[in-house]
């Protein structure tokens, strides 16, 4: 089993959604719910993480509403949160008012344009300075289709949806979501590095044979190409995944730098560890091993309040327990420090924390739960790294399918 | 053109477009700066912000432009993505405008509606949206939708794209929105809830996006034809106009002007912004020997060969560019020579016809026509020269103000904010400090009523 070395700190990402990811964090007196729409409340969470030195902050997004799958998939309930800005413009927002934080939004394959998707994530590289990624992620909804009236998708249950069984336009659907990718990152490489020459002699501003068309075909969708914004600053941005199957698992494997997954417990981990490295292996993936990062939903220890007693009293506003996809830690920094401890142990190359209540859980996870886990080697103490790529240990010089050998 | 002596003194708009993929940007020079660096637009943004700039604009085009199949390499190629950057530049001013073109053709409603809502939330008011159509299938052929819009329905399929991007912006009430910690309820019951129903879409859901800042972003647009200068006069905050000669802007203004009154709007809330050069020097003389060096930089020979190449549909390489116009007919039929840029010279035969008749009596080289026709005389002067010319313009009714571009990236704006813009702050014509918070108060136009909740609306839970 691999183990952290020192000159190699684990991946400690933040995802961040709405008030916080327990659907009543945004009744808790720190939460602001009002703000949402703010600017000012996202540059203050992205500035949060990147005081506490958190490598990359994810921006949750749904091509529709947010509700919550689970337990309330038509949103009809009123006591949840039922907005949410595009995430790629906040993350766009958010880049010039930070300096080292990953900036990661999630962005929809499904009802999308690849040509879109591919020149904004670009371009967020460009603005936030080689920072950007993508979490790439598949709509599955009837609810969500009807937004375009383009096409017709059978209802789905969420958890059918998430184990990728029972209706075949699922698989159909992750199919397409890789074909995107893979449209995507062709575009991002159809610019070549140097193909900007400004040859004032001759006036080319480009040399042409470094600009390619992708030609893309597919069953779904069919794009020409070049794309009209040049390569990225990381020549390929940082992309990722959160996958519960083995169909996601192999999209990831063949297409993704790192994926988020959701192990139940200890056990679980060395199960969804090895699944994944065996969708790697089925898709005969090459060069960069996946970065394997593990969500984890905390609800720490809070002044005169241990998490374990607030998530009861969370759960007890909501009417129920918490119904989620990602293990709950509810305890101590030092307990929750534990379990990423044995992740990481266990062959994790880090964890993804999802804060119960924003900005409550965030700023315990950079006060209290950082420290500790640099205490154990397990986090970094400073950013060492201009790119996203670099902090993430990805390869700086990124081969461009396009370019002579 | 006298004016009544009631008349109050117009505020003169501004926008400042960042040069781009066109001949018109002197790459070459050594103090061109990046097109794709994000410094560049951060530098122009703020630049536009300290002259007090009403908003920075953005253009947009979806492919690469191609001569005779191979990407173009003579002018600026490549751009970014228009949201991504205003977005990014709403962290770097505070007051400023941030417009952008986003085609109606490649994107759906919803999609518009979300993006450029959050947008609006994201800059505290300060977004704008320039409607364009695209339905050339060389654009098309980078979007899964692409070609399937038969150009005869191009101001439909905008129309409706407008009418329920408008819709979802209106889809939340104020008092859906509740927040009420204590009591537990966020939103109202089927907040956000939609319905369009029309020839080119059906889309129905929920909204996520609350109303934006100001109601609505601001719409711009262009319109030329008779259609499209009632489509922009119905539907549209502000139009960009083609005209740049007094006379001719001033017919235009006052046309367009008179087509929104027909159709029952205030004439002052429709804005028309001609785009417009500048170019400054310590003396006149000076200026106008810059101008003229720099319209001799921007058409090469070989520019000027690819310029008319656009007209003639064909190649004109073979052609000495200090000689006479080609003798060889355009070709009318054929597939575009040069593809990815909007069609200007819808008649070629007739518009070869008025060039070789232009060139026969003033006695001008092909070089020399394509100066002519494609570069623009701009506002040319000493600093004060060039604030009572775009004075008297605004003042006299040939527009409402200007979109100005300049030839440098990032810097060419930096002259004009440092010289001109005191000069007419001076004279009262332009504001010395922003006095509204969003894009709408800035530029004196109303924010637009939400209709009133329809009964669908009043009912309770359920979607």
């Amino acid at each position: 089993m691999a183990s952290a070395s020192p000159d190699r700190p684990s991946i400690v990402a933040v995802a961040l959604d709405g008030a916080g990811w327990h659907p009543a964090a945004w009744r808790e007196p720190a939460a602001r719910p009002e703000a949402l729409t703010d600017p000012a409340y996202w540059v203050d969470l992205a500035r949060r993480a990147e005081a506490g030195v958190v490598d990359l902050v994810t921006f949750e997004d749904s091509f529709g509403l947010p509700t919550g799958p689970y337990d309330d998939p038509a949103g009809e309930r009123t006591d949840r949160v039922r907005v949410r800005l595009d995430a790629e413009l906040v993350a766009a927002r958010v880049a010039p008012a930070t300096r080292h934080v990953g900036l990661v939004p999630v962005v929809t394959t499904t009802h999308t344009e690849p040509f879109h998707v591919s020149k904004a994530l670009a371009t967020l590289d460009h603005t936030s300075r080689g920072r950007a990624g993508w979490q790439v992620r598949v709509s599955a909804f009837a609810a969500d289709a009807a937004l375009t009236g383009r096409r017709e998708v059978p209802e789905v249950a969420f958890e059918d949806f998430l184990a990728v069984r029972g209706a075949e336009h699922v698989a159909d659907l992750f199919d397409e979501g890789a074909a995107v990718v893979d449209t995507v990152r062709a575009l991002w490489d159809s610019w070549e590095d140097g193909a900007e020459i400004r040859d004032a002699a001759t006036r080319r501003f480009i040399d042409r044979d470094k600009v390619h068309r992708v030609e893309v075909e597919t069953p779904w969708f069919s794009v020409r190409g070049p794309a009209i914004t040049p390569r990225p600053p990381q020549g390929q941005p940082v992309v990722t995944l959160l996958a519960h199957a083995a169909v996601p698992y192999e999209l990831a494997a063949r297409a993704g730098d790192v994926v988020f997954v959701t192990p139940a417990d200890d056990a679980g981990a060395a199960t969804v560890l090895a699944d994944v490295r065996a969708a790697e292996a089925r898709v005969g993936r090459t060069g960069e091993p996946l970065r394997v990062v593990a969500d984890l939903a905390v609800v720490l220890d809070a002044a005169g309040e241990p998490g374990a007693v607030r998530l009861a009293r969370l759960d007890a506003r909501d009417g129920g327990p918490w119904t989620t996809d990602a293990r709950v830690v509810a305890g101590s920094a030092a307990a929750a420090a534990g379990v990423v401890e044995t992740l990481i142990r266990a062959g994790y190359d880090g964890v993804r924390l999802r804060p119960a209540v924003l900005p409550d859980d965030l700023d315990a996870i950079t006060a209290d739960l950082l420290p500790e886990l640099r205490r154990r080697g397990l986090a970094r103490s400073a950013y060492d790294a201009g790119t996203l790529r670099g902090l993430l240990h990805l390869p700086a010089d990124v081969p461009n399918r396009f370019a002579a050998a | 053109m006298s004016i009544p002596e009631h008349k109050p003194r117009k505020q003169i708009i501004l926008g400042a477009h960042l040069g781009g993929v066109n001949h018109h940007t002197l790459w070459h020079l050594p103090e061109s700066g990046s097109q794709i660096d994000f410094s560049s637009f951060e530098h122009t943004a703020r630049t536009a912000e300290r002259g007090k700039f009403d908003f920075f604009f953005l253009a947009e085009g979806l492919a690469l432009r191609e001569r005779d199949g191979e990407v173009f390499d003579q002018d600026v190629v490549g751009r970014p993505d228009t949201f991504t950057v205003l977005a990014s530049l709403a962290a770097v001013t505070d007051h400023l405008g941030l417009a952008g073109t986003i085609s109606s053709t490649f994107n759906e409603p919803y999609e518009l509606a979300r993006q450029l809502a959050s947008l609006d939330h994201l800059s505290g008011g300060r977004a704008a949206w320039n409607v364009v159509t695209s339905f050339d299938a060389f654009t098309g052929a980078n979007f899964r939708r692409g070609g399937y819009l038969d150009r005869s329905q191009r101001y439909e399929r905008a129309a409706e794209t407008l009418a329920a991007v408008r819709e979802l912006w209106d889809a939340w009430a104020d008092d859906d929105l509740v927040i009420d910690k204590e009591a537990g309820v966020f939103a109202r019951p089927g907040a956000g809830s939609f319905r369009h129903q029309g020839p080119q879409f059906d889309v129905s859901g929920r909204f996520g996006v609350p109303r934006p800042p100001q109601g609505h972003p601001v719409i711009l647009q262009a319109g030329v034809s008779p259609q499209g200068r009632d489509f922009a006069a119905a539907g549209s905050d502000a139009i960009f106009s083609p005209y740049g000669r007094f006379d001719e802007a001033r017919e235009y203004y006052v046309d367009v002007k008179a087509r929104a009154a027909r159709l029952g709007r205030n004439p002052d809330h429709l804005k028309i912004l001609p785009s417009a050069s500048f170019v400054l020097g310590d003396t006149e003389a000076e200026a106008r020997e810059r101008a003229h060096w720099v319209r001799e930089e921007q058409v090469t020979g070989r520019t000027a060969q690819i310029l008319l190449e656009q007209i003639w549909n064909r190649d004109l390489s073979g052609y000495d560019p200090d000689g006479p116009l080609p003798d060889v007919e355009p070709l009318v039929d054929a597939p575009p020579f040069i593809a990815g840029r909007a069609l200007i010279h819808a008649d070629r035969p007739a518009t070869v016809a008025r060039l070789r008749a232009r060139a026969e009596a003033e006695g001008l080289s092909l070089r020399q026509i394509a100066i002519e026709e494609f570069t623009r005389g701009g506002f040319v002067g000493t600093p004060t020269q060039v604030a009572d010319a775009l004075d008297r313009f605004v003042q006299d009714d040939g527009s409402d103000g200007f979109v100005l571009g300049s030839h440098l990236v990032p810097t060419g704006l930096d002259a004009f904010v440092d010289s001109v813009v005191p000069l007419l702050q001076e004279r009262g014509s332009l504001r010395a400090e922003y006095t509204g918070s969003t894009l709408r108060d800035n530029l004196g136009l109303p924010a637009p009523l939400r209709p009133a909740r329809s009964p669908r609306e009043a009912t309770p839970a359920g979607v």
